[in-house]
């Protein structure tokens, strides 16, 4: 009776609890079953999850016949129960897509919540300039631009806002790297491959790394030993017979202390002279370029410590093609340039985290450096030594919550130069120059849709006196998938005029100071104010992800050591500026990824670039004033053991330029007053075979276009009107390149 | 006796003079919260940074928690629970009301924790 009883309650429950479940499915809008998505009665604690069918059960609730359905990713939707059995269509959110597009890591990275407006390069962006050094590796980046200054150094320039790199800042892992004596060469001095992403920022900077940066900083980050593989092989040859070689050895320690080894040689030995100029297309030369770099990490106590080691030796050779330095050096048998540098760096920064205060940090760099460069231009001469130390000491916190930080610290920076000059004239420039300064930054952040950083410091320095430098950036997301940004800031900077106009020394020019009563070479403090505005919008197209970037900035120079190559084709003019100068600079950016791994880049450019100079307020030289910007990314989908087709195209047309200045030349002498527009493609496309070995080819200036007649009386160097200056685009034609990369892991 | 009872109120107050004394002004708390969005993550933290004493606050939607770091001279994990549930978000100890709950944004209906 008893067995009978229970059989019939079990059997009654069991009726019961089928007349009380819901049963239902849950789909995406393509009919796609979700996973795991939660069910629950309105405002209850009462809920199930789907199963891998989409399919839930549920039990009847007496409280409430409104059904809520939420997966992460799609829209909650909130339903009533009329029958027992029910079908759920969820919508996909779009916000979220935005999260899976930032996984998918795109080459160049623009944040719509950061502060200042910064652009990470990755590895990815970095790989697509096969070659060689920092000075190449902006190819792809529309935001910064990069041309040749001279036809005979085949050095690299970039220019970022309309100004060329004596006004960003460039940093390694924040210690200021290429200024003063390394102006001109510096970038040419860091092989790609140990890059492991570079910061772009557009307008005024932070003010934690210094006061000199005016129209942006750029900040490269070393491979860090702790991540980095075993080995690292890239060998790259081209057509100009260039040779490079980049190998890393790291090795882990123990769990805490590891450590790379950089190694990287360079060498072109053929002489070329592809354009028939009687000059060497590029330098012949080497370099040999050496890092030993140190990593402790101590994660529990909070202690991160790197130690740098470095030597570079470099070597090259330019001129004419008869010129042998061992017997035509500064002689008028033939015109020659021999650039010699070497450089010995040591680094340490170190810093330290409270472990129960994540926010809360100290942090503290050293550098010396040593840059010493013995070079002749035809029968020029330019020595310059350089040895500095910068400290940097910095302590991070908050101010009642992370919702305002701040960052103070001192820094002080030593420079030794012995710097001797003989052009038309032969002086010896050396000097001592040392600052101190203190800085604070604070930032705030709503944690929401609004952050601002204020920062100001104070500085004393021997030569520039003592003063303030103050900077703001403010962030506003108006509406979903977008920022609007402003930024305001003052620089001020010590020209190194003859460093950083190398270029100039390939020249017949006379050069001359007209200022005598400053303390930088007779000249005043260059100081500058920059504005910026910018905004960015994500958004759909045709389905299709897409961004425009619209950037207006300006920089207005309250004193300017004005180089003027206008006043005549034969003298190079130093002076204070005498009323304006500025450059105003706009860039509309659309980016689309068309298809799944096909991006499109493109960018519009104007520049407006103006100095009062001798000759009347004009126009920058060599600048274009319109320039466009156009990229094409493919690569196919990675296969089990990691092959994978990438391919890249990117084209660049130049707008007219204004040339400098030739017309008191004689006839043939004499250069348009604008040069022509024209248009340049790179190319590139990498094979990877395995997740270890990959080889690439490419090519630069495969539209083959050359400025004739890049050097002036070439045929007579000695001679009056003498100018390889006057540069605006390649010299030489198209250049094919391969490489290989080798990895252990 | 009275030697007991005065070893015995030695010992309470040394307790409790370093119950005190463990107050930390930088306390590393966790408190179960529920939620499900970035809507509900605004929400939730913009709650905690309004108790006086919290320094830091991270809610993280895998895990339905809130990782706080708190003055404990200035406030009690408690008292964030309070502010947290009373923006409409249930938490462990403390549960919002239903009228709260319900003026949330649809995307922000969470399951009510029990």
């Amino acid at each position: 009776m008893f067995k009978n009883i229970a059989f019939l309650l079990f059997f009654v429950s069991q009726f019961i609890h089928s007349q009380e479940t819901i049963k239902g499915i849950v789909t995406d809008e393509n009919n796609q079953p979700l996973t795991g998505a939660n069910v629950f009665w309105y405002n209850t604690s009462i809920g199930a999850i789907t199963n891998e069918k989409g399919e839930f059960l549920i039990e009847k609730s007496t409280e409430t016949n409104l059904l809520v359905v939420t997966y992460i990713g799609f829209e909650t939707k909130k339903v009533e129960i009329t029958s027992n059995s029910i079908s759920v269509v969820l919508k996909e959110v779009n916000t979220l897509k935005e999260v899976v597009v930032s996984k998918t890591q795109k080459g160049t990275e623009h944040s719509l919540y950061k502060v200042q407006n910064i652009q990470v390069m990755g590895q990815k962006e970095l790989l697509k300039a096969a070659c060689c050094n920092l000075s190449e590796s902006f190819s792809t980046n529309p935001s910064i631009d990069v041309n040749f200054s001279d036809a005979v150094t085949g050095n690299r320039q970039i220019k970022m806002l309309g100004l060329t790199s004596p006004y960003i800042l460039i940093a390694e892992e924040n210690i200021p790297s290429v200024r003063g004596a390394s102006q001109a060469y510096g970038l040419t001095f860091v092989p790609g491959t140990w890059v492991e992403s570079i910061q772009i920022t557009k307008g005024a900077g932070s003010v934690i790394n210094g006061y000199e940066s005016i129209s942006g900083q750029i900040n490269y980050e070393v491979l860090k030993p702790v991540n980095d593989i075993p080995f690292f092989l890239n060998v790259y040859g081209s057509q100009d017979s260039r040779y490079e070689i980049n190998t890393h050895f790291n090795n882990k320690f123990t769990d805490k202390l590891s450590s790379t080894l950089f190694l990287h040689g360079n060498t072109r030995q053929n002489r070329n002279d592809m354009n028939n100029d009687g000059f060497l297309d590029g330098p012949i030369g080497k370099q040999v370029n050496i890092l030993n770099r140190w990593q402790y990490n101590d994660a529990e106590n909070g202690i991160v410590s790197f130690l740098n080691v470095r030597y570079m030796n470099d070597e090259k050779q330019a001129g004419e093609m008869s010129f042998n330095p061992d017997i035509d050096r500064l002689t008028t048998n033939a015109w020659g340039s021999e650039i010699n540098t070497e450089k010995i760096e040591i680094s340490n920064k170190t810093g330290y985290v409270f472990p129960d205060m994540p926010y809360q940090s100290f942090g503290f760099q050293n550098s010396f450096q040593s840059h010493k460069q013995d070079s002749y231009f035809g029968l020029s001469q330019y020595d310059i030594h350089q040895k500095s130390f910068y400290s940097n000491l910095l302590f991070n916190s908050i101010i009642n919550n992370t919702k305002n930080k701040f960052t103070t610290g001192l820094n002080f920076t030593y420079d030794d130069y012995n710097e001797f000059v003989d052009v038309n004239f032969s002086r010896d420039f050396s000097r001592i120059d040392n600052s101190v300064g203190a800085f604070f930054e604070y930032t705030y952040d709503n944690s929401d849709n609004f952050s601002l950083v204020a920062g100001a410091r104070v500085d004393n320095h021997n030569r520039l006196g003592t003063f303030i430098t103050p900077r703001l950036h403010l962030r506003y997301n108006p509406w979903e998938n977008a920022v609007v940004r402003a930024s305001a800031g003052r620089g001020k900077r010590a020209a190194n005029i003859f460093a950083e106009n190398q270029q100039l020394l390939a020249s017949n020019r006379n050069f001359s100071i007209l200022n005598n009563e400053g303390k930088l070479y007779g000249l005043n403090p260059e100081i500058a104010w920059n504005y910026g505005l910018s905004f960015i919008q994500k958004f759909k197209l045709v389905g299709k992800d897409a961004e425009v970037i619209l950037d207006y900035y300006r920089t207005d120079f309250q004193n300017q050591a004005v180089v003027d190559i206008d006043a005549s084709p034969q003298d190079v003019l130093f002076y204070n500026l005498k009323e304006n100068s500025f450059a105003n600079s706009f860039q509309a950016e659309f980016s689309i990824d068309l298809m799944t791994h096909l991006t499109f880049k493109t960018a519009y450019k104007y520049y407006d670039v103006q100095t009062q100079f001798t000759r009347g307020q004009l126009q920058k030289p060599l600048q274009a004033k319109h320039r466009v910007f156009g990229n094409l990314a493919y690569e196919t989908h990675i296969k089990d053991k990691g092959q994978q087709w990438k391919f890249d195209v990117t084209y660049n047309w130049l707008g007219q330029q204004r040339m400098p200045f030739t017309q008191n030349n004689p006839m043939e002498y004499r250069l348009d007053e604008y040069a022509p527009s024209f248009g340049t493609l790179n190319a590139q496309i990498t094979k990877t075979f395995s997740s270890t070995f990959e080889v690439y080819v490419g090519g630069e200036n495969m539209t083959n276009y050359k400025q004739k007649n890049g050097i002036i009386q070439n045929e007579n160097p000695f001679g009056t009107y003498f100018d390889s200056s006057l540069i605006y685009g390649p010299t030489f034609g198209a250049m094919y390149y391969a490489g290989l990369r080798f990895k252990i892991k | 006796m009275k030697r007991i009872v005065l070893l015995v109120l030695a010992c309470f107050f040394t307790l409790t003079m370093v119950a005190q004394e463990k107050k930390s002004k930088n306390k590393k708390v966790e408190i179960e919260v529920a939620g499900n969005c970035g809507m509900c993550e605004k929400r939730i933290e913009k709650a905690a940074y309004s108790v006086k004493g919290v320094k830091n606050a991270e809610w993280h939607s895998d895990h339905k928690t809130i990782h706080l770091v708190i003055d404990e001279t200035k406030c009690s994990a408690e008292d964030v629970a309070k502010a947290i549930a009373a923006a409409g978000h249930d938490t462990g100890s403390v549960k919002a009301l239903d009228d709260v709950y319900e003026k949330l944004h649809g995307c922000c209906l969470y399951e009510r924790m029990k």
